[in-house]
């Protein structure tokens, strides 16, 4: 099947949502770090 | 900066993009160093701190490596190698690569600092400033001994690790920084050798472009010759056991063999034929892994010594 190329737009939209969902995930992982980390250091 | 790294993208840089900044490949390398180091450290690391500290000498190598490709674009863009890396390629805007690497590196030592200890803070600051400013900006254009210096930027992740897990300097943690220094070079000169019209074109100083290839090529056996003792070093200080000697012995003798057949025992091999750099070189990759893994495997078999 012939694989049409992307609208500019569509492109645009689908590359800022893959970027804002990684870094959601990015901070997210950073927040349960932190949070390990301070347990970690807590417990000496 | 060349027209094509000049003009803004049309379209918003694609997460790959900055992922490729951060020079994965190299990142693995590293990652797999400053492990070795923190698991051959002689005391007991927490798994969560252990982790953030290769996070962050991660994330701090990354941060570099962008920095290095922002401030190298225009040379990025005449070699093959590299002309197709996000910024020669015009798929992002050069303040876009320069301001990552600065967050990545920034952040890279805060949370070291908060998380893990100051004193492997300090050090991963510096291997940052050593490899985008020391390295790339200063000496990398300026002299064919390049290469030499920038394998001091390569040669930090084990002695952070080690400093990340025991708090301290010692001797074993300059040593493994010693290794890795010594190994650049040989590592290097065998892949310049063999990809020497690219550098040439792009006007970097590499030593087979400046000092030809005989030079480079006694060079290389005279580093390969100085790292036998060293990486038997550890074993000689008892900073590390049996396992680690004879794999160390072993392996640098392999590699002297094959530096010594670059150099001197040439015969039936043309000037141009570079098949024994290449084999040189791509022994040289597993000889770093091999001898830091006989490093760690040492430590568990054996138990502490340093």
């Amino acid at each position: 099947m012939t694989k049409f190329p992307e609208d500019p737009e569509t492109e645009r939209k689908r590359i800022i949502k893959q970027r804002n969902l990684i870094l959601g995930g990015l901070l997210g992982a950073m927040v349960v770090l932190f949070y390990f980390i301070s347990i970690a250091r807590i417990g000496g | 900066m060349t027209a094509a790294s000049q003009s803004a993208p049309a379209l918003p840089t694609d997460w790959r993009d900055f992922f490729a900044l951060t020079k994965p490949r190299v990142m693995s390398l590293v990652i797999f160093t400053g492990l070795c180091g923190l698991l051959a450290a002689p005391v007991p690391v927490n798994p969560v701190l252990g982790f953030t500290a290769i996070l962050c000498i991660a994330v701090g190598a990354g941060g570099s490596a962008a920095l290095n490709m922002w401030w190298e674009a225009d040379l990025d863009a005449q070699m093959k190698r590299t002309a197709a890396r996000p910024l020669p390629a015009g798929r992002m805007a050069p303040e876009s690569a320069r301001d990552f690497g600065l967050v990545l590196s920034f952040f890279s030592v805060l949370m070291m600092a908060v998380g893990v200890g100051y004193l492997a803070a300090a050090v991963l600051a510096f291997s940052i400033f050593y490899y985008a400013v020391i390295y790339t900006i200063w000496l990398k254009p300026r002299t064919p001994q390049n290469i030499v210096i920038g394998g001091g930027a390569g040669a930090f992740p084990p002695m952070i690790g080690w400093i990340a897990a025991t708090g301290d300097i010692t001797l074993m943690p300059i040593l493994l920084f010693a290794i890795i220094f010594f190994w650049t070079p040989p590592h290097f000169w065998a892949l310049a050798l063999f990809v020497e019209t690219d550098y040439a074109k792009a006007g970097i100083p590499m030593m087979p472009v400046v000092a030809g290839r005989h030079s480079t090529r006694r060079q290389i056996l005279v580093y390969a010759v100085l790292l036998v003792p060293l990486a038997m070093l550890p074993f000689w200080i008892a900073g590390a056991g049996v396992v680690y000697g004879a794999s160390a012995l072993v392996l640098s003798a392999i590699f002297l063999v094959l530096a010594l057949r670059v150099a001197v025992f040439r015969q039936g091999v043309g000037e141009t034929d570079m098949g024994p750099e290449k084999r040189l070189f791509a022994f040289s990759v597993f000889y770093l892994f091999a001898l830091f893994a006989a490093l760690v495997a040492d430590r568990w078999i054996m138990g502490p010594y340093a």
